[in-house]
């Protein structure tokens, strides 16, 4: 076990596996996101209060919920590059990053844009998006210290240890923000007993949630590959894959 | 290590009383921000009462994450760092003994000029314990968790955006909660409950925020 992984976590292993695991990511992202999309826009029923404008929510809740998901990855990887020194979960940390923050970023908007229509503005200071913010600034100092220090391997480390800190955290300041002030609509989909939500709703809200998963793991292989070579740049396997180019 | 607690803790306090103006300055940022607010927003005492509780707060963790750099920055630049990594002692109560220190010079001092800047924002009487005891209760979370700040940046050169960038976000419950109590008390309400959950922070900062910042400190300060 531990020798298979070792095997698959050196860079040019991971480099030759991931180009023939992208396809079978990428292609269920398409497919799924056109069901979901068609199912959620134009076959799932108008809501009875909100009329026609939640419809937001079939890109808005799976972005939310990817913008949390991204950031415990992001911590757990960085968590196996600290604990294992496995180079490879560094390098899926840091790539995992700018992603989160497109999500978190995608989750603010489309909030803000259902928002004009329910609460008559764009922006108030609810709990879920006041969370949701921090959230954004917590990826923009992961990424800023990631960049700031110049040496890699330091960089990593300490930007990972950054984001072990970030998920202890995350808990803490989402409670508190909730008990501080809310107005956001409860929790529809995760409630353990029967969801609130019609099942003609909720089934293409979770087609959209798995196309957004896979989506996020098709973009991950490509950026982890990209930072790969950017990485073992020196070394002579890349050098050979430039010139067969 | 009871002992190299204590004699860094002095050796630490030591240092920082030999150029006490240096001591002074966080204090009076803190006083100089909050006195800034009655003359952009408005001196009438309504006004005033309404956001003293916010402005206080927002002002000594302003006060507390400017005076951070002091934490590390010198040991570093001087080797005493590298010194202090070296030991067998371990680095958790090491950097426990000057984050102690760090707040006996910064925090403190807060704490105790807080009631007059109570009196500033006309804050009512009955409510400056709550004031007190919430800014005695959140100060040291601020120390310790700007200590994992401080030793993540303490290599890279001007880091003082970085470090607010980092730090900042993490503080926001601590502002919610002190705030909050402030708040609550001037309505004349029970403030156990911010004050307990302020508590809880402080206990859980206090255990496992030296250990990230040891383990911080390995990762950046080793050359």
């Amino acid at each position: 076990m531990w020798h298979w992984i070792q095997r698959f976590s050196s860079p040019k292993h991971f480099y030759v596996i991931s180009a023939k695991l992208i396809p079978w990511f990428a292609v269920p992202t398409a497919l799924l996101m056109i069901v979901g999309l068609y199912q959620g826009l134009f076959v799932a029923p108008p809501d009875y209060q909100q009329g026609e404008s939640y419809r937001i929510m079939f890109v808005h809740v799976p972005a939310a919920w990817m913008s949390l998901f991204i950031y415990v990855v992001m911590a757990v990887s960085a968590g196996i590059g600290l604990i294992w020194q496995i180079k490879l979960a560094d390098m899926v940390a840091v790539a995992s990053a700018p992603i989160g923050a497109s999500f978190t970023f995608l989750a603010l908007v489309t909030g803000s844009l259902w928002g004009k229509p329910m609460w008559g503005t764009y922006w108030v200071w609810d709990a879920r998006l006041t969370s949701e913010l921090i959230l954004l600034f917590l990826y923009f100092g992961y990424m800023a210290l990631q960049s700031a220090i110049e040496d890699q391997r330091t960089a990593d480390k300490a930007s990972g240890l950054l984001a072990i800190v970030g998920v202890v955290n995350i808990p803490i300041i989402h409670y508190s923000v909730v008990w501080w002030n809310t107005l956001h609509q409860g929790a529809t989909v995760t409630k353990f007993a029967k969801p609130s939500i019609d099942i003609h709703m909720l089934i293409p809200l979770l087609l959209m949630a798995l196309a957004f998963q896979l989506f996020y793991f098709a973009v991950i292989l490509v950026r982890t590959r990209n930072e790969v070579l950017y990485r073992e740049r020196n070394r002579r396997w890349v050098r050979e894959l430039i010139e067969q180019l | 290590m009871l002992t190299a607690f204590y004699h860094l803790l002095l050796r630490d306090l030591r240092l920082a009383l030999r150029s006490p103006h240096e001591l002074a300055n966080p204090l009076i940022f803190f006083v100089l921000v909050v006195s800034l607010f009655p003359l952009a927003v408005s001196p009438t005492p309504d006004a005033l009462r309404q956001m003293a509780p916010g402005v206080i707060w927002v002002s000594a963790l302003l006060s507390v994450l400017l005076s951070l750099d002091r934490l590390f920055k010198q040991d570093y630049e001087d080797g005493s760092l590298d010194q202090l990594m070296l030991s067998p002692n371990p680095l958790m109560i090491l950097v426990l003994a000057k984050v102690f220190a760090h707040w006996l010079l910064t925090g403190l001092p807060l704490v105790l000029i807080a009631p007059l800047l109570g009196l500033f924002m006309s804050v009512p009487n009955h409510a400056l314990p709550a004031l007190i005891f919430s800014l005695l209760l959140g100060t040291p979370v601020l120390s310790l968790i700007g200590a994992i700040g401080v030793s993540l940046t303490v290599a890279v050169n001007r880091g003082g955006v970085l470090l607010s960038l980092i730090v900042l976000p993490l503080y926001i419950p601590i502002l919610i909660f002190g705030a909050n109590a402030v708040d609550v008390a001037m309505d004349g309400m029970r403030v156990s409950g911010q004050l307990l959950f302020l508590g809880a922070v402080l206990a859980l900062a206090l255990s496992l925020a030296p250990l990230a910042t040891a383990v911080a400190l390995r990762i950046t300060a080793a050359r």
